[in-house]
């Protein structure tokens, strides 16, 4: 999908949250807990449906100067459209 | 360190309008005058979501039996806890499912008997088969996660293949074909429901093919009985280390069939806070980790993974539940879970 139209959004029925218990962003989803690292937590807080994902990789560049953002973040939320994660 | 659970099973009610032969609930089933109420429940949710609890499986019985579901979904939404409703769906209509998401209800699993009318309600105890196609209909139009349940036994499981076209026809996102595990009201009806070994290796087959058919649209989850292959499953993905179960009176449990083990001595949530029991009970500590073990699971590699097995079917077949699993073909007792199928009438779940 085109990164500069795609706003990736996680899907109806998945909740992510903070667990202040494990001290970790986690995913919530029927009959399953996904643990995020906190790299993943980062980046599925920008997936609100508003943002594009060229928009998500801009954002995290700035946070992040000195990481692979270009090259990890469209590889992760591909990851995340292939789980059946977005809406 | 105790690591916290991830999940609640909340026994809301044992009260049900199905009487399954296969139920899970134990057969002393409590009654509804002594049920925690509303405000009890609350604050379990609350202890729960504080303690590390972040699933809840709301259940029964029948969970729409409770008027004040909405309230305890509500708690639970406030605890942070990420909830399913188990129905029969017998008793949900649109209005109740409308109120129950907007209190926070994330998702739902329906259960079937079988694929037509008269062979589920046949199972069910009675006429409950258009209540469900309806209640499918009012889950999937709420666009909620949508999970089907069937479990399979002698009497269904040569209908593999129009059960599964049913759950698709009905839209359900997941479908749990969970091979009947022998407990509880499933041990009373053990000859009626024991299928034969040709039938499961029919049945996997059935089922490996829909899974490629499917493409995992729904997912086919194809759930073998631990005595079929040989191998004990991690009950309740160790004793004390995954969930925990609160009975309608109240009574935890470290899986639901634990309120079987004679001289368990189970707290109770009124009297003590659920951490508590959690990390400091008795109870919960009996069967957690590996030191309690016997032979053959003391030296077995295994251990770490299978736990042992299931301690409440090791009581319910040797009458010690510190034995290893006889479902684990390296058990002395295997041999009290070799398949003996033949036909039996229903014994139906009912108060007793």
């Amino acid at each position: 999908m085109n990164a500069a139209e795609w706003r990736p959004r996680i899907r109806r029925g998945i909740v992510l949250r903070w667990d202040g218990v494990r001290e970790s962003d986690i995913l919530l989803m029927p009959e399953r807990v996904v643990v995020l690292n906190p790299q993943a937590g980062q980046i599925l807080r920008l997936c609100d449906g508003t943002r594009t994902a060229a928009d998500i990789s801009t954002i995290l560049a700035e946070r992040f100067p000195n990481a692979p953002v270009a090259t990890e973040v469209p590889t992760f939320l591909r990851r995340i459209q292939d789980q059946g994660w977005f809406a | 360190m105790i690591r916290p659970p991830w999940a609640l099973l909340a026994e809301v009610t044992h009260a049900c309008p199905l009487h399954c032969p296969y139920c899970s609930n134990p057969l002393q089933l409590v009654r509804r005058s002594a049920e925690l109420g509303t405000a009890d429940w609350a604050r379990v949710l609350d202890e729960a979501g504080e303690l590390g609890v972040v699933q809840a499986h709301i259940s029964g019985g029948e969970p729409l039996l409770r008027p004040d579901l909405t309230e305890i979904v509500t708690a639970a939404d406030r605890a942070g806890i990420y909830t399913q409703l188990v129905t029969s769906g017998v008793g949900l209509t649109a209005n109740r499912l409308a109120e129950l998401t907007t209190a926070g209800l994330n998702s739902v699993q329906l259960s079937v008997q079988d694929a037509t009318p008269a062979r589920s309600d046949h199972i069910a105890g009675r006429d409950s088969f258009d209540d469900k196609c309806r209640a499918a209909a009012i889950i999937r139009e709420a666009d909620l996660p949508f999970g089907l349940n069937i479990v399979l036994h002698r009497l269904n499981l040569d209908h593999l293949d129009d059960i599964i076209r049913l759950a698709v026809t009905w839209g359900a996102d997941r479908v749990e074909l969970a091979n009947t595990q022998f407990y509880g009201w499933a041990l009373r009806n053990r000859r009626a429901l024991m299928p034969g070994q040709d039938q499961l290796a029919a049945a996997r087959e059935t089922v490996a093919a829909w899974q490629k058919r499917l493409g995992g649209v729904p997912e086919l989850i194809w759930v073998l009985p631990d005595w079929a292959d040989g191998v004990a499953k991690p009950c309740m993905g160790g004793w004390g280390t995954t969930s925990v179960t609160v009975a309608p009176d109240g009574t935890a449990l470290p899986c639901p069939a634990a309120s079987s083990i004679d001289g368990l001595d189970a707290p109770n949530v009124r009297d003590l806070p659920l951490r508590w029991i959690w990390e400091e009970s008795a109870a919960f500590g009996r069967y957690r980790g590996t030191a309690w073990m016997p032979e053959p699971c003391r030296s077995c590699p295994s251990k770490e993974t299978d736990f042992g097995g299931c301690r409440c079917q090791a009581y319910a077949l040797t009458g010690d539940a510190a034995r290893t699993d006889p479902a684990c073909r390296l058990s002395p007792d295997h041999h009290l879970v070799q398949p003996t199928p033949g036909t039996a009438p229903l014994t139906y779940r009912m108060p007793q």
